[in-house]
């Protein structure tokens, strides 16, 4: 397990905050002495019943409006406007220009409410003690853009409009299986089949925005598309939608009536699609024409020279994408039943354990980060390694030829006269994939370079992204269909709680022919205690224990090397000297659009 | 010319048209890629909305089905439905279209306007110093390729000397002289570039076709007839000269209207190029069609007219 600390401590620590014999922050400092994090005790404290300390707010305007021009440069601008239909970050981050969910996430993976009057807590009766419904409290005097009230129908409407699969809304999976009822006016209730520990994902963060029931009743199920709103958001939030114009521009207006007072800032925004990430950069860090620029995929080197010219910085947000490679545990050079990589083979080589755990010591992850990644990529030994409450801390990374070449050797793999290591008259090769982009490309050559040294003949092969990531059924080359013994890309985590990361490890989630290759276990790995693991964390109340089930899942697929984790991929954004926004990780680049200003 | 000729060229359009809607359809669809594949690798949606908006958009039918569904829907006037973006693909490219005319217009017109007193000039005083100017910066005009140029410029204007913004924005939030200053200010950079690119290769078509001219028998009578040197070249050189010209314009109009989608990209003009190559990336199939294929209608439309424009001009060329 991941702490030190035993249980029984922990809940008399808890209990003497709930009595006032312990202040928060005394308890925080001894769970920090204990090497738990600070956001992750202030969650302990939450779900034990105690409230969550009100994140100080640092906004600092003292009146709505007179901000001027807000500028904005997204290098691929939204195409659609409809929450429920946004299928890419930028989309999402498009129509949070407007529409507000619940709830956010903040960098720290605690819930800010947004639409909610209150955040729902076992202590304040939002949570049931059984795990199987929450009730929330609905901000009142909240309107529409165009004046009507806010109310728990709108609640309600969401969750039947994206429930119904013929309205093929993207968010479909958040709503499917919960059922959500009107209380009254002004509260409403979401019930869940089971005890669900992960309860704030309906109505909440990049899948929860609301749009108005009176604006979309009518478009409900096939006839979605046909929606005039789709185009032209009314939805809750601090602008009103002004000018569209998909992947190019979208504008908005200060809306006078916004529910937060002094908020927003900015008199209007306008938010600028197209072109390529570096010249983003430019407008913001060298000339100041912007004032932010989204996802920054630009190298940490030329990010730092553009930084020097004082006109804006770059903001790095920690988040929990991870690029890692993966180890086929199938082999990916006999075809069984029309497949390759079938699960009903064995790798030939990488199922010696020794031979994956020489291979994840040859991975120089601190090189990769300092002379490819910089700020954009630090090196972890984790899979999982945010929000910090869920990070493994006994897991370590090295970098040893040495030690890899002791391994090998100790397998059987001897050394042959062209220094490439051989067992029973069988080279000892691999083939290693990735998709094309020139930080994977240099990630390959330094990886490459280590295994040469340790006599292992490493072949790198790369695809164009487009083929790489597709799901074409008729392609061999896509990253699911694995046929290789390994590969490298980022997998994305786009919530804050690591439920549905951390599948990519359940067996029933194999990749396989029979599912055309959807399932997300892509290293095809099978694991009967993980399994054990992933079904009691589904349905486990208690936090604590939560948190230490996905650690040692974490701690059980990066031991075993079914994967090697290289580097984070935290966000990246650049802005203005000016500009105060919080971006993060785990919601929508604008999830907190309304507090942003500028300082004087 | 006769009606005949022109009626037997329109309906010669309509097989090579036909021809050229079922190649591109063909090979897009054959291309790898899904225009939901964002949606494949999001581990919070589940596959079967993939599927169900696959089946929805007619993804999953054969390639001929599909065919028919665009050619016939094509020939009633309906564009298609952008799979991205939820909206008609008429709407898309009207949206885009103005800005498209007005900065590849203008170089249209720019190049132009260089071109032809450059050119006429250099051709009635060859190998004269300014000919020898003229002609080095039409080869180092034609021998840059935008990318680089637009580079440049955008380094020299807007990064070292500040004086002009190197991101198109559409909406400009100014009245009277302020919004029009604006406007042009943006665009000054990319209609230069572009302009300056196809002027240069203009210059040189102009400087040959007026050398051509120059030399004929005809301009020599003129000359004798004690005709002043600047009536001769206006009215009996320049004139004659340019049909040529008149043609090599005619088929570059279709360019107008499908965009410039490396300088488009470069300085973020919202054109048609840009939407073209927006929309291959996110493999958006019915507004790709759409684009090409109304590029193709005016390249094939324009050949006709050139045709037409040459018969009309020089009335030597028969027509059969």
């Amino acid at each position: 397990m991941g702490f030190d600390m035993n249980e029984h401590e922990l809940r008399g620590l808890i209990g003497k905050v709930k009595t006032g014999r312990l202040s928060r922050r005394g308890f925080v400092q001894r769970m920090m002495a204990v090497g738990i994090a600070a956001p992750f005790a202030t969650q302990l404290l939450v779900h034990s019943g105690v409230a969550m300390a009100q994140a100080k707010d640092t906004y600092e305007p003292t009146k709505r409006g007179g901000g001027g021009i807000l500028k904005v440069l997204w290098w691929q601008g939204p195409t659609l406007l409809n929450p429920h239909f946004a299928v890419g970050t930028k989309d999402q981050d498009g129509s949070r220009l407007f529409y507000e969910p619940l709830a956010g996430w903040d960098p720290d993976g605690n819930l800010k409410p947004k639409l909610a009057a209150t955040i729902p807590t076992r202590e304040n009766g939002g949570l049931s003690a059984d795990g199987k419904s929450v009730t929330w409290k609905l901000k009142q005097g909240v309107t529409w853009h165009d004046g009507k009230p806010f109310t728990a129908d709108d609640c309600v409407f969401n969750w039947e409009y994206a429930r119904d699969p013929a309205t093929a809304a993207v968010t479909i999976a958040s709503y499917k299986d919960v059922v959500i009822e009107k209380v009254d006016d002004y509260t409403v209730v979401v019930k869940f089949k089971q005890p669900t520990p992960f309860w704030a994902d309906a109505l909440v963060g990049t899948r929860g925005m609301i749009i108005p029931k009176h604006l979309f009743a009518d478009y409900i199920g096939g006839k979605s598309r046909e929606a005039p709103t789709n185009l032209k958001p009314v939805g809750t939030g601090p602008y009103l939608f002004k000018d569209f114009k998909p992947g190019d521009l979208v504008s908005g207006t200060i809306n006078p009536n916004y529910h937060q007072a002094n908020k927003p800032y900015f008199d209007a925004f306008e938010m600028k699609g197209g072109g390529d990430a570096v010249s983003a950069a430019r407008a913001v860090l060298q000339t100041g024409e912007f004032d932010f620029a989204w996802n920054m995929q630009v190298e940490d080197e030329i990010l730092s020279r553009l930084e020097k010219s004082g006109k804006g910085r770059v903001q790095v947000t920690p988040g929990g994408n991870i690029e890692h490679i993966q180890l086929n545990t199938t082999d990916p050079w006999v075809e069984v039943d029309g497949e390759r990589s079938s699960i009903k083979t064995k790798h030939p080589i990488l199922s010696d354990p020794l031979v994956r755990q020489a291979l994840s010591v040859l991975v120089d992850k601190d090189s990769i980060e300092k002379h490819i990644y910089g700020r954009t990529g630090p090196a972890t030994p984790n899979f999982l390694n945010n929000p910090e409450r869920f990070r493994s801390k006994t897991m370590k990374f090295e970098f040893n030829i040495d030690k890899a070449a002791g391994l090998l050797e100790k397998a059987g793999w001897k050394k042959g006269s062209d220094g490439i290591r051989e067992k029973d008259g069988k080279k000892l090769k691999f083939v290693y994939q990735t998709s094309i982009n020139q930080p994977r490309q240099k990630t390959q050559a330094i990886v490459k370079q280590a295994a040469q040294k340790a006599g292992i003949d490493m072949e790198l092969k790369s695809v164009t992204a487009s083929v790489f990531f597709s799901s074409d059924v008729a392609n061999p080359d896509t990253y699911t269909k694995f046929y290789c013994d390994l590969q490298m890309y980022t997998t994305t985590m786009s919530q804050p709680d690591p439920q549905l990361f951390m599948n990519q490890f359940a067996s029933w989630e194999v990749a396989t022919k029979e599912n055309k290759w959807q399932g997300r276990n892509i290293t095809r790995w099978r694991n009967a205690d993980y399994d054990k693991l992933f079904r009691q964390s589904e349905s486990e109340l208690d936090p604590v224990k939560r948190a230490s089930l996905f650690i040692e899942m974490n701690n059980m697929a990066v031991g075993d090397q079914v994967v090697i984790p290289v580097v984070m991929r935290p966000g990246v954004a650049a802005l203005g000297t000016k500009l105060m926004a919080t971006i993060s990780g785990w919601d929508n680049n604008t999830w907190d659009l309304s507090d942003w200003y500028k300082k004087a | 010319m006769s009606r005949q000729y022109i009626i037997r060229r329109l309906l010669i359009a309509i097989p090579s048209l036909l021809g050229i809607s079922l190649v591109l359809f063909t090979i897009l669809a054959l291309a790898p890629g899904d225009p939901f594949e964002e949606l494949a690798t999001n581990p919070a949606v589940p596959p079967e909305v993939r599927a169900a908006l696959r089946a929805k958009f007619g993804l999953d039918d054969p390639v001929w089905t599909r065919y028919l569904h665009w050619i016939t829907a094509m020939l009633q006037g309906d564009w298609g439905f952008s799979f991205v973006s939820r909206m008609d693909v008429d709407t898309l490219i009207l949206q885009r279209l103005p800005v498209t005319l007005i900065v590849i217009g203008s170089s249209q017109i720019i190049s132009i306007l260089v071109a032809l007193p450059v050119g006429v000039l250099a051709a009635t005083r060859p190998y004269s110093l300014f000919d020898q100017i003229a002609n080095t910066f039409a080869f180092i005009g034609f021998s840059l390729p935008t990318f680089f140029t637009g580079l440049l410029f955008i380094l020299v204007f807007s990064i070292q000397l500040d004086w002009l913004p190197f991101v198109y924005r559409a909406d400009i939030d100014a009245t009277g002289w302020q919004f029009y200053w604006e406007h042009i200010k943006q665009a000054i950079m990319p209609v230069m570039v572009l302009g300056l690119f196809q002027g240069a290769s203009l210059v040189r078509y102009v400087r040959s076709s007026v050398l051509d001219v120059i030399k004929l028998d005809y301009v020599t009578t003129a000359r004798s007839k004690g005709i002043g040197e600047r009536k001769v070249i206006t009215k009996h050189v320049v004139r004659n000269a340019l049909i040529p010209v008149v043609t090599l314009v005619a088929l570059q109009m279709p360019i107008v209207f499908g965009g410039a989608i490396v300088t488009e990209q470069i300085f973020r003009v919202p054109g048609i190029g840009s939407l073209l190559i927006s929309a291959m990336l996110a493999n958006d199939t019915p507004v790709v069609m759409a684009v090409t294929f109304v590029f193709a209608c005016l390249v094939v439309l324009f050949n006709l007219i050139a045709d037409i424009l040459y018969g009309w001009l020089d009335p030597r060329i028969a027509f059969r």
